[in-house]
């Protein structure tokens, strides 16, 4: 085969995997900070697809237009969540949190199916068949765009981290809970922004999705362990990490497609996993505990 | 009276930690609690700061009534809090550790003022505003744990062992500090198995034991009686 294809194949996996990279940065935030890992994760992502699919067949919005509104509804969303229902189990050992949103996750699954039915669908943008000729690469259009728009939204949430009162504020709560007590920090209500930033991001991730897959009801659980993975190659609670993770799980899962067959490719997702689990178990960009 | 606190009881699951803990403390003094290890000084000082809620009794502050307030109001209050072990923000910056300060709404408008400030009392703070908390030895992690207490303007400051792991030179060079602020017109709660210098330094003391207030006085009284010497000074 022709180096050319394995190249436009791997950037191709570049770009979902930027996307990715963006839906495991939410469960990734939400873990560093909260200390609960989303098991609503994919879940809430579907929402988020439908939310834009019915927008865009409705209205016939962009999914791109739309996502400000959407990451904005899963903020709310998401903060509510944690405020009415994490909150009290915020105590609680490992377990009951595990069950609490396994239930929110089914709850949903079920809510989709309820409301939609069963079958997949999709959106199809009048520019989802373009695509950009740079020499011998070949680029989708749809998948650029959303990658970009992904590395947007993930700059942002680097930004507001770094510099904004609020943003150093969530930081601090991860690094000394006990010290952000004492020097007087709101701790639950910055838990509840941070939920809400994480469920903002991986609301945003839907929107791109949409455009790269069909949505279905039962793809929830499939991105909820797909995100957990890509954290853990990453390193948990690492930024940077849920993005290189991404990254990385984009371009395995498209080489795989093209060297072996499609369906191999989360044979080679889960390879990888192991990979970094035998020979870095803190993650690539993670901190030893 | 800055702080009152009356008949309070605490407990952590059936354990009982404090047990009808009443106190005074008036305001621009220096009242010290002093007690063993395990006696419920930290338990005092976390539920007085909101941290720990207590089953019965009341703590009112400048009049007001704050029992079973959250944290942050009773910082905003004006009861600010150097907490056992720092509790310094390991990963984040000198400076920005003095920025989560300053997040209580009393203090925001000022915390530019107030961070200078601190770099005067704390040059050491200001010459490594930019390093990582956690890479900070341990007396400049107290100095730092102190000048994060002050960027919150607190009227009340409680010290818990702040003297705690520290070379001899660094806890006469806290002790300065605690007395300084004092005279600048600080409220002070200090809580120490460092007994006598405690003593010497407070106005006024309290002595605790197994979760009971079991002796209270001035804080020369309280060097100079026998039970205290015997138990505490091992005199």
């Amino acid at each position: 085969m022709p180096i050319e294809l394995y190249l436009n194949v791997a950037l191709g996996g570049v770009l979902t995997g930027l996307v990715y990279g963006l839906m495991a940065l939410g469960l990734s935030v939400i873990f560093g900070v909260v200390r609960v890992v989303n098991f609503a994760h994919g879940e809430m992502m579907t929402l988020a697809m439908y939310a834009a699919v019915m927008l865009f067949v409705y209205f016939k919005l962009d999914p791109l237009l739309l996502m400000l509104p959407i990451m904005a509804t899963l903020f709310l969303f998401g903060y509510a969540m944690q405020t009415a229902v994490i909150n009290p189990f915020i105590t609680r050992p490992e377990h009951s949190q595990f069950i609490l949103l396994v239930a929110i996750a089914i709850i949903m699954i079920n809510g989709l199916l309820m409301f939609f039915g069963p079958n997949a669908r999709n959106v199809l943008v009048d520019y989802a068949y373009d695509s950009y000729q740079i020499g011998p690469i070949l680029l989708d259009k749809v998948r650029v765009i959303a990658a970009l728009a992904a590395l947007a939204v993930a700059a942002a949430l680097f930004a507001f981290f770094r510099y904004a009162p609020t943003g150093k504020a969530i930081r601090a709560c991860a690094d000394n809970n006990r010290g952000a007590l004492v020097v007087g920090l709101n701790v639950k209500r910055l838990y509840a922004l941070t939920f809400g930033l994480g469920s903002a991001c991986v609301g945003a991730a839907g929107c791109m999705m949409v455009l790269l897959v069909d949505v279905t009801p039962m793809l929830g659980p499939t991105y909820t362990l797909l995100a957990f993975v890509i954290v853990i190659v990453g390193g948990l609670g690492s930024m940077g990490g849920a993005l290189l993770g991404g990254l990385l799980v984009g371009v395995s899962e498209a080489l795989a497609g093209l060297v072996l067959t499609p369906s191999a490719k989360s044979m080679v997702t889960f390879a990888l996993l192991i990979l970094v689990l035998l020979l870095r178990p803190q993650g690539l960009l993670g901190r030893k505990a | 009276m800055s702080l009152v606190v009356e008949r309070l009881d605490l407990y952590y699951g059936d354990a009982q930690a404090l047990s009808e803990v009443s106190l005074e403390v008036g305001a621009r003094r220096i009242v010290a609690i002093v007690g063993a290890n395990g006696a419920g000084k930290s338990s005092l000082i976390r539920t007085i700061a909101g941290i720990e809620k207590p089953r019965s009794g009341s703590i009112r502050f400048k009049g007001q009534d704050i029992t079973g307030l959250e944290s942050y109001r009773i910082c905003d209050l004006g009861i600010g809090q150097v907490a056992e072990g720092r509790q310094v923000f390991p990963s984040m910056s000198v400076q920005e550790n003095l920025e989560m300060g300053a997040m209580i709404p009393r203090a925001r408008a000022k915390a530019r003022a107030t961070m200078s400030r601190v770099y005067e009392l704390f040059p050491r703070l200001a010459e490594r505003r930019g390093q990582a908390a956690g890479t900070l030895s341990g007396g400049e992690q107290q100095m730092l744990a102190i000048g994060r207490c002050l960027m919150g303007q607190p009227e009340l400051i409680m010290f818990d062992e702040p003297s705690l792991g520290l070379a001899p030179a660094l806890v006469q060079e806290v002790f300065r500090t605690i007395r300084l602020l004092h005279e600048a017109g600080h409220t002070v709660v200090l809580v120490e198995q460092n007994v006598a210098v405690s003593l010497k330094l407070a106005d006024d003391a309290y002595v605790l034991e197994n979760g009971r207030i079991v002796m209270s006085g001035r804080g020369e009284e309280l060097l100079h009686d026998d039970r205290v010497r015997q138990a505490y000074l091992g005199l």
